[in-house]
């Protein structure tokens, strides 16, 4: 029995330390990882040459998405133990890029350890936290870059209707970026006809929409009675869009994509309800004639604005 | 056929004023407030917009008869997905420096809901060529507001037009800001209120004097 349990939670700790460690390709590179703003530190199995890491044509690196661009290396550190290899890049990295490092041909004391092309990202769990907080505050795609404008303005008049729609809107969005990441790895890419991906998305997003309506009005009526009439609004936004096509650039894995429709749901829910309560306040307000409705809506939308640009420096990890 | 009260003139103008898709209905705004930073990008998604609403005007008035009312949404929004998607490859392939600052919106225009509305309010029960005229006048009203808030952030922000030096300095670099677009748009839309409102008091004050 208790042997039972302890298995169970030794497998879970494996599974969550085997995705936090990262792991290299190469046998003779033990860990590479980020360091501060412009560091990529890399840790052999063994000493290294120092003429060797001295070498210009010894190290190359480049962001994974194109290999064309090389990075500038300013200059290259090396531990006393000849071990860990500190490498300063001239410009500061974009840490949420996965990064190679080519090493041409590994001198160690005067031996060849062979050529090594090793990857250099991020943790995956830090990885999935970055990007659902980054969807949610530091990119909230209302506040921070303009999608989904049309609900945002429509629905916000009362607070009741902008929690209704935050709901529906983020189940919505939930269920139409995982099919489409499905259609996207599983039929768009193998086939190579990525061109088509506005077309197929936008059909999925009306189908996911018609879909839950349906299931719903079946399911649960009361809920259907509450949601069904935001149901249809949501195909009109932005934001519904944005987002599979965002992930089908970013080429994220599945998690990555669920933490990002997650935290643009959310983000999205946050926004209607800061600006709902916002909005039946300025009801009782004495506002000049020319200003009602629409335009101090977009004022108050705008001091919202500002204040989000407060977490463009955030990173967590 | 055209009733009487709407000549083409009529149907042009409306697109420009009267329905202004930015500034009358308030509808798509998410261009209007994400890449407004300056004239050039307002001028380039008003003419991605012009080519995709006259484009689809076109088909959906040519084959207005073959659909049934039941699934005409999806008819209009594959359609216009059809036409993105071709404005979003030539765009990409002739223009890579434009394509870069429109970035996602170019793409986005499917969601526009001013395209879909022109389409069932307008190209489904009109003959071809007014159905034209009304695209033009909505892309070019569209083109127009985009233009404006572009040129006010612009102007104020960077001092200059189109590119070209005009102030000589920088009044406020607040306008630069993406965080600006918002209060620019609320600022503009304000002021069309103000205008209009003076304009009614003053036809109304005529009119009781007279």
């Amino acid at each position: 029995m208790i042997m039972s349990k302890c298995v169970r939670w030794m497998i879970v700790l494996s599974i969550i330390i085997g995705c936090t460690a990262c792991n290299t390709e190469h046998r003779f590179v033990k860990r590479t990882e980020f360091k501060g703003k412009n560091i990529i530190a890399i840790t052999f199995a063994g000493p290294v040459d120092e003429n060797w890491i001295n070498n210009p044509k010894a190290i190359k690196i480049n962001e994974q998405q194109d290999p064309d661009i090389l990075l500038t290396i300013d200059h290259v550190e090396i531990s006393k133990d000849c071990k860990t290899v500190l490498i300063f890049l001239k410009d500061a990295l974009n840490q949420t890029n996965v990064h190679m490092v080519a090493l041409n041909d590994i001198m160690s004391e005067g031996k060849s350890q062979g050529t090594a092309v090793v990857s250099v990202k991020k943790l995956y769990w830090g990885n999935l936290l970055t990007i659902l907080i980054g969807a949610m505050l530091v990119q909230n795609y209302v506040f921070v870059k303009y999608l989904g404008l049309c609900i945002f303005l429509g629905v916000t008049k009362k607070r009741s209707t902008a929690i209704g729609m935050g709901i529906s809107f983020t189940i919505v969005i939930i269920f139409s970026t995982t099919i489409s990441w499905f259609l996207y790895q599983f039929i768009l890419k193998p086939f190579q006809i990525e061109f088509l991906q506005i077309i197929v998305f936008i059909g999925l997003v009306a189908l996911t929409v018609q879909a839950v309506d349906t299931i719903l009005r079946k399911v649960n009526p009361i809920l259907f009675k509450e949601f069904g009439v935001y149901l249809v609004l949501i195909i009109s936004s932005c934001l519904i869009l944005a987002v599979p096509l965002i992930m089908a650039a970013q080429d994220y894995d599945f998690f990555e994509s669920l933490m990002l429709s997650a935290g643009a749901g959310l983000g999205f829910f946050l926004a209607l309800f800061l600006m709902s309560c916002v909005r039946e306040r300025l009801d009782l307000a004495p506002i000049p004639e020319s200003y009602q409705g629409m335009p101090i809506a977009f004022i108050v939308s705008g001091l919202f604005a500002l204040s989000f640009m407060g977490f463009s420096g955030m990173s967590i990890f | 056929m055209l009733e009487d009260n709407k000549s083409y003139s009529n149907i042009f103008l409306n697109g420009i004023f009267n329905d202004n898709p930015i500034f009358r209905l308030a509808l798509s705004m998410c261009p209007a407030v994400g890449i407004s930073t300056n004239v050039m990008n307002g001028l380039l998604m008003g003419i991605a917009v012009l080519f995709v609403q006259f484009c689809s005007s076109l088909t959906i008035s040519l084959i207005k008869n073959y659909i049934h009312p039941r699934i005409r949404i999806p008819t209009y929004t594959l359609t216009i997905a059809t036409w993105v998607t071709v404005t979003d490859l030539v765009l990409a392939a002739f223009f890579p420096v434009a394509y870069k600052s429109l970035g996602i919106f170019v793409r986005l225009i499917v969601v526009f809901c001013f395209i879909t509305m022109r389409l069932d309010v307008f190209a489904r029960k009109n003959p071809v060529f007014p159905s034209l005229v009304d695209a033009v006048g909505m892309g070019l009203g569209f083109m127009f507001g985009m233009m404006a808030i572009g040129g006010v952030r612009e102007l104020m922000g960077m001092g200059t037009l189109l590119g070209y030096d005009i102030l000589g300095f920088r009044p406020l670099l607040f306008f630069v800001l993406p965080a600006s677009g918002f209060f620019v748009v609320g600022f503009m839309m304000a002021i069309f209120n103000y205008t209009e409102t003076v304009f009614n008091r003053r036809k109304r004050a005529r009119r009781a004097v007279s």
